[in-house]
């Protein structure tokens, strides 16, 4: 490889300080333009016909009453949506996610849309299309699924190397882990196992999903799009419309949140397809009602957690039996739980056993570390039992069983160095531990694991003839990217931080970017713009050799200045990068500096959180009094950013442990799809969240980058969970810990005396 | 050398936690597995990564593999 990405500890200048963002203005003046900010002219609004049930055959769509309003434009069911993959199975999945086609799969499935000239007739067109269902028995609860006579969501699916006959719920049994687990029970001297249950999120984001689609007869098409990953939804749409990939540009909006729920497409393939029916450009908003039925939520679960220790607190056997459900799709939800539950802790026996099914909900999406929550509240709350069950402080439980560099984890690999016990250690310091509990008072901590990964990456810098210089990144920004990244292409042209605008392409400008998934942007884009610039530097090395006429061995480049080597160049002075740019017309042209790369080398993660609660013996209600997030995120390049994503990522947890429930009636119907029945914290919920940063190098990447973004979602169901049960001395085991549920836990205990 | 496998890799390549196989780098080695087992060519574009002494890799194919690595062939993920 030309670009070494190993870490080389170089020392920092723009790196690791505290510069203004780039994008704080236009956000707070609403000059930022997102997905439902764009219009065209002759824009038509697009609206969505959903399933109002679970699970039903659709055995007519009459769509010929609502054509004949006047101001419909266009109308589209699944006959205009064609195969266009080939049965290639994943991607047809995406195509009925968009559209039923012959079966509506859970409640909020699209089965029609509307283009009209405006809102008002696209919804009298709504009510006007005629569908006849047949309703079938469903299915939404996990457990229930897995029962032989359940209700089948998908009868093409079968366990994935299990009966090819037998028609099945369970879409993938997945397991890892080592050693002998049945030996390492046998070995210890206390044994803990229980069953935990966490229930379906959204990820709240503010900004509903939003384009405008335009496709004219030529094939060639544009689109304006909130996502995580314009060039990911290019690809995706351009394969289920049969377009060619070059002739669809998409444009990414500025993104009011997507922490995974925008990383492939619900709607969009939709707004294309009736533009290119009505052959005038369309405009499609979700609602936010929209936004909970019709899209990609994180799983509910349910798993059993056994864990056995020695009374000297070393744990001997692990287990986890996992049941995620992933929607009416199969998805890989439950494996990854099986991936993350032990991963930070050093197990000679452990085992996790992880089913993937499918239930009459929607298709799950990722959410912020996908699925590793729901593991760490059964894995951590059962952790802090065993610690209870040998009279062990709960951190040094955990300390003494850390993983550290050398352990194999228990998905597979060897650790490299890593930071699970210095948070562990900071958490053991952290002068929360210290701070007095009144009545009705609990303290809990919990740790996290997660992965973070680079992949495909294109980025390019160019230098203006003032010495200014854009910067052009494929990855979408969704916590604050182009502020590190402007960083990072100052800190290796060595000029000023201010001197830089960094802008997220089109898919026209550069070639393919993954999506900004993983806690991939800064890693990976990072990566790119480290090498891009060196390459740029290489340029303007060359243009500074030019001007002397010197070899260009014999220029050095030094703080953003080139400089002649040797006293037989003493004559010569230095150039700046600005005093090279502004010659570049007359040395050559415009200078440049590009890299493609797939970035591989990405670092785990790992965080450690504190938390203090008290809760209300009489209504069940939890107030969260003091919050404590210590997580190890490389090296930080923009401090403010890694705290805002350790906050962010809290706080979304907290909602999560606390209040964020689907609720599904017994007919399938989803009951509370809106802002006032699905409770998100609001900032009168949460007291500042502290934060400490760790910073231990990853050695895949040149500067020690590892992922911030998601880790710290990971811990926090768990640490209120242990800090409820610490509080009112009864064990959760159902998130979200609701007043509700956690009366009823305190009046069902108090029955037992 | 031994490659482990973990997850649903397993079942392509006939339930085997480990397996015996030589190769300089990635591309040889999931080259390899598909003259071996067939059914492992399916899980090439969006299923597979390489582990190489505990450095996850997930497209860069040309990564050479140094003699006695601990190479973990495991499931390709998703994030948020």
């Amino acid at each position: 490889m030309k670009d070494d990405p190993s870490f080389t500890n170089q020392a920092f200048k723009v790196i690791g300080t505290r510069v203004a963002r780039p994008d704080g203005i236009d956000k707070v003046t609403g000059r930022a333009r997102y997905g439902a900010d764009a219009s065209a002219a002759g824009q038509l609004v697009g609206m969505i016909l959903r399933s109002p049930h679970a699970h039903a055959e659709i055995r007519s769509i009459d769509t010929s009453k609502a054509e004949k309003i006047a101001g419909v434009k266009a109308i589209i069911t699944s006959a205009d949506l064609p195969d266009k993959v080939n049965g290639k199975r994943d991607m047809l999945d995406i195509l009925e996610n968009c559209m039923a086609r012959g079966r509506a799969l859970y409640d909020g499935h699209a089965v029609a849309a509307v283009a009209a000239i405006d809102a008002e007739t696209a919804k009298k067109a709504l009510k006007a299309i005629k569908v006849d269902y047949k309703i079938l028995p469903h299915v939404t609860d996990v457990d229930a699924a897995m029962q032989d006579g359940a209700p089948i969501v998908q009868s093409w699916v079968r366990t994935a190397g299990g009966d090819a006959n037998k028609t099945t719920n369970v879409a993938q049994v997945s397991q890892f882990g080592h050693g002998n687990i049945e030996e390492g029970f046998a070995e210890a001297d206390v044994i803990i196992e229980r069953s935990f249950k966490t229930e379906q999120t959204h990820q709240g984001y503010i900004e509903p999903h939003a384009c405008l689609a335009s496709v004219g007869p030529d094939g060639s098409g544009e689109l304006w799009v909130t996502t995580q990953g314009h060039y990911t939804f290019r690809t995706q749409c351009a394969q289920l419309l049969g377009m060619d990939i070059a002739k669809l540009k998409v444009t990414s909006s500025e993104i009011g949140g997507g922490f995974g729920g925008k990383t492939h497409v619900w709607m969009e393939p939709v707004a294309l397809a009736l533009s290119r029916k009505a052959n005038r450009p369309v405009k499609l908003v979700l609602t936010r009602e929209e936004v909970f039925r019709g899209t990609g939520p994180t799983c509910s679960t349910s798993m059993d957690i056994k864990v056995g220790a020695k009374r000297d607190g070393r744990i001997t056997a692990a287990l986890a039996v996992l049941r995620y459900q992933d929607g009416a799709f199969p998805g890989i939800w439950g494996m990854l739980g099986g991936m993350t539950a032990w991963a930070c802790y050093d197990l000679p026996n452990v085992k996790a056993i992880a089913y993937d099914v499918l239930v009459n909900r929607p298709k799950v999406a990722a959410y912020r570390a996908p699925s590793a929550p729901m593991a760490a509240f059964g894995v951590e709350s059962t952790m802090d039992l065993v610690a209870q069950a040998i009279d062990m402080d709960p951190v040094e439980f955990r300390l003494l069983n850390a993983a550290k560099e050398g352990t194999r984890a228990s998905y597979g690999p060897t650790y490299g160095p890593i930071g699970i016990r210095a948070t562990l250690e900071a958490v053991k310091n952290h002068p929360q531990m210290k701070a007095k509990l009144g009545p009705n008072q609990g303290r809990g901590m919990a740790c996290g694991f997660w992965f973070n990964f680079g992949g495909q990456t294109c980025s390019t810098i160019n230098i203006g003839t003032d010495g200014t210089v854009n910067v052009s990144v494929g990855t979408v920004d969704v916590g604050g990217s182009r502020a590190s990244l402007s960083m990072i292409a100052a800190e290796e042209l060595g000029v000023p931080y201010e001197t830089v605008k960094c802008s997220v392409a089109d898919t026209a400008t550069l070639g393919h970017n993954d999506t900004t998934e993983g806690s991939r942007g800064t890693f990976s884009s990072g990566m790119a713009i480290i090498f891009a610039a060196r390459n740029a530097v290489g340029e303007l090395r060359a243009r500074a050799a030019k001007t002397w006429d010197v070899p260009v061995e014999e220029v050095e480049w030094k703080d953003g200045t080139a400089y002649p080597m040797g006293d037989q160049h003493h004559n010569l002075k230095p150039l700046s990068l600005k005093d090279i740019a502004a010659k570049s017309p007359r040395t050559g042209g415009p200078i440049a500096g590009h890299n493609e790369t797939v970035a591989d080398g990405a670092g785990v993660s790992f965080a450690s959180h504190i938390c203090d609660v008290e809760v209300d013996p009489e209504t069940g209600s939890t107030r969260i009094l003091r919050y404590a997030v210590v997580q190890d995120a490389g090296k930080a390049i923009h401090p403010d950013y890694v705290e805002g994503q350790f906050q962010g990522a809290a706080a979304q947890g907290i909602g999560w442990a606390l209040n964020e429930e689907y609720v599904y009636g017994k007919d399938g119907r989803l009951q509370n799809a809106g802002f006032l029945d699905y409770r998100i914290p609001v900032c009168s919920d949460l007291p500042f969240i502290d934060t400490t940063i760790l910073e231990i190098p990853n050695p895949g990447h040149p500067y020690g980058i590892r992922g911030v973004g998601e880790t710290s979602i990971v811990p926090p169901l768990a640490a209120i969970g242990n800090a409820v049960s610490n509080a009112v001395g009864v064990r959760m085991n159902h998130v979200p810990m609701s007043p509700p549920r956690i009366l009823k836990a305190i009046k069902t205990q108090r029955a037992a005396g | 050398m031994q490659v482990a496998v973990t997850g649903l890799l397993r079942a392509a390549v006939n339930g085997a936690a480990s397996i015996s196989v030589e190769a300089a780098t990635i591309r040889e080695l999931l080259n390899k597995l598909v003259d071996r087992y067939p059914k492992f060519e399916a899980l090439l574009d969006s299923d597979v990564a390489v582990a190489i002494n505990g450095e996850i890799f997930r497209d860069n194919w040309s990564e050479p593999i140094p003699r006695d690595a601990e190479v973990v062939l495991m499931p390709r993920i998703q994030g948020g």
